[in-house]
């Protein structure tokens, strides 16, 4: 994952316009962010702030109007399509607030998605996949499919998913905003311990109790930045190749 | 993501959506079964008439009477004059005058009550001569034939079909029996080997005796010469027209008649009774195509219009796919998979269901149904086809769907 010099992810100036009816919105208005390797930072602010568009942004299923977005050193803002599925499948794992696992799968075959994505053979798909779901305590329910789980576990195999491909962050949106009391705690505290063994993870959420868990909280209001945020004045690093 | 990992994913879809699948496949297996059907049912047709038309025999020309004007004016059709005569008949036997003519039956026909005790039996009466075995390609299954000596002594003998031999005899032997025919007592010398497959019952249910017989023993009539119809045989199919050509020339020469528009006699050939048959098939099958083409678009639309409601009712699926890396273009293909799929089962379904058609329809009409391989792999390789053409649309959609905005579907 590069020197430790080279942010994990890096925003300059990033513009977001959306057009609504004769007007043009910005979402985002210039928001310029460092995200160093093995941080755990908190992305809130309350609804129409824009976080979640610059969420759709940091997870590359989005494009900036303007400014520039670095992905471990590699200027994402200008990717395509095919490009931009392949960062998301290598680079960044998805937590959804609604876990969105396929309910067909067992767990494992869900956690195996993005392998299948990826290319990874079936032998080594299926051995990485359990080993993730280890990693998340759910071993044993790798043949359970979703409906015969409960939230908090259903949210863990997510996790599990969003882990398989060891990718440089975790995005978490909203990841507790459908679980009861017990099982969001289960959740950040698994969060908190893959933040441990080294993974950056982004938290994105709107109550203030769950951001506090993050060791940093980046705060979006009308679509800027509210906290002082010393990035903006770096270089930006030079673009590299994705290998997809 | 390889094709057996798109295939399977897309069999798991389908699977997943058991009734909407179902539902889909039914329209593709309407339409499969409608083209295999009506392939089906033009070979059959097709195959029927080519098989009555050979059992006249190979390399065959007919020759028929033309139509009788009576002394009022009143015009008969056409095989109603007794043009046609033994003179005819043996002036075409002969080689100088008809080389390519090879062998020549005359043939005087007309119904009769056959008895036998205290059984009857109306059956065709045909007078001929010992050439007509050679022409119409039949054999004796027992017994001979009539011979040339039958022909000359004008001997009363009978040569039975095989339908008449038991509607007479029953199971026993008709060999050496007698059967009386307007009094005059036929001697059974022989039985005709059946003729297989044979729709016209005429070619299994008939009495054949010698002409001189026919005409001065049983049924007379004011010419005793004039006969029904003449077969002629040409040596190969080759020599069909040549022969065509000579007994055309020699019965207008022997009639006297000097434009062959007023010919009082017809010639028909295999090809051209089996033309005018086939000209009718073609109208049906024609007809029978275009509804099998309409059924098969309505499938087609069918498969469009279920893809589109899966694709919508999959948002989110499809988001979460792009989401952790799937490309557009594997979307495409997973639901093209799928669309393909469904072509498949419902072409191989509506392939068997066609089978089942083919072996119920002979049962309840007379139509004779061929399922040929061929058309039922060409017919599950369009299921296939209908099933992507028709999924590209759909698919193509499922593609080009923004991963956020399918995310945020409920």
């Amino acid at each position: 994952m590069g020197a430790d010099a080279t942010p994990v992810m890096e925003l300059v100036d990033v513009t977001k316009l959306y057009a609504a009816g004769e007007l043009e919105v910005a979402a985002l208005a210039g928001v310029s962010l460092v995200i160093d390797e093995g941080e755990f930072v908190a992305i809130t602010g309350p609804s129409g702030s824009g976080k979640s568009t610059l969420m759709h942004i940091l997870g590359c299923l989005d494009v900036p109007s303007a400014g520039s977005f670095h992905l471990a050193g590699h200027d994402v803002s200008a990717f395509g399509e095919n490009l931009l599925a392949d960062v998301r499948n290598l680079f960044i794992g998805f937590v959804f607030q609604q876990f969105n696992l396929l309910a067909y799968l067992p767990a494992w075959r869900n956690v195996e998605l993005p392998l299948v994505y990826a290319g990874v053979s079936a032998p080594e798909r299926r051995e990485r996949a359990l080993r993730a779901l280890e990693r998340v305590a759910l071993a044993d329910r790798a043949d359970h499919r979703p409906g015969e789980m409960s939230g908090g576990q259903q949210q863990r195999v997510a996790i599990a998913r969003a882990l398989v491909t060891e990718p440089a962050v975790i995005l978490a949106d909203e990841p507790t905003g459908n679980l009861d009391s017990t099982s969001t705690a289960d959740v950040l505290t698994l969060l908190e311990q893959l933040n441990a063994e080294g993974s950056t993870i982004i938290l994105i959420t709107h109550e203030h109790d769950i951001a506090a868990r993050a060791r940093r909280i980046v705060e979006i209001r009308d679509g800027r930045v509210w906290t002082p945020e010393p990035a903006s004045a770096r270089e930006p690093a030079p673009a590299g190749e994705v290998v997809s | 993501m390889s094709w057996r990992e798109t295939f399977r994913t897309a069999l798991e879809a389908v699977r997943t959506h058991r009734l909407r699948s179902a539902l889909t496949m039914l329209g593709i297996l309407i339409g499969i079964t409608a083209v295999v059907l009506t392939v089906g049912i033009g070979d059959g047709a097709r195959a029927d008439v080519q098989a009555s038309i050979n059992q006249l025999g190979t390399n065959i020309l007919v020759v028929s009477p033309g139509s009788s004007t009576t002394s009022t004016g009143t015009r008969g059709g056409f095989g109603t004059a007794s043009t046609l005569t033994m003179q005819d008949a043996a002036a075409l036997g002969q080689r100088t005058v008809a080389p390519d003519v090879q062998t020549v039956a005359p043939v005087a026909s007309s119904n009769a009550e056959l008895v036998r005790g205290s059984t009857n039996w109306t059956t065709t009466l045909q007078g001929t001569t010992p050439n007509w075995s050679v022409v119409r390609s039949r054999t004796v299954s027992s017994g001979r034939f009539i011979t040339a000596a039958d022909q000359n002594n004008v001997n009363a003998v009978v040569v039975l079909g095989p339908d008449t031999a038991t509607q007479l005899f029953g199971g026993g032997s008709a060999l050496g029996q007698t059967v009386t025919d307007n009094g005059v007592k036929l001697e059974v010398i022989g039985v005709l080997q059946p003729l297989s497959s044979s729709e016209q019952t005429s070619n299994n249910d008939l009495a054949i005796v010698p002409q001189s017989t026919y005409a001065q023993k049983l049924v007379g009539g004011v010419n005793r010469n004039s006969v029904s119809n003449i077969y002629v045989k040409a040596p190969s199919s080759g020599a069909l027209s040549a022969a065509y050509q000579e007994t055309d020339a020699l019965l207008l020469n022997t009639h006297r008649i000097s434009t062959p528009t007023s010919a009082d006699f017809s010639i028909a050939t295999q090809q051209s009774i089996l033309a005018a048959s086939t000209t009718v098939n073609d109208t049906l099958t024609v007809m029978l195509a275009g509804i099998a083409v309409i059924a098969l678009l309505v499938g087609g639309i069918g498969v469009m219009n279920i893809m589109l409601v899966s694709v919508t009712e999959r948002y989110r699926e499809i988001g979460v796919r792009k989401a952790i890396g799937a490309r557009p273009g594997l979307i495409r293909r997973q639901f093209l998979a799928e669309a393909s799929m469904l072509g498949l089962a419902g072409g191989i379904l509506g392939v068997l269901l066609g089978l089942v058609g083919a072996a119920l329809i002979p049962a309840f009409t007379d139509s004779n149904v061929i399922v040929s391989i061929p058309a039922s792999l060409g017919a599950i390789v369009i299921a296939i086809g209908i099933g992507v053409v028709f999924g590209v649309y759909p698919a193509t959609r499922a593609a080009r769907l923004a991963p956020i905005d399918a995310l945020r579907s409920e």
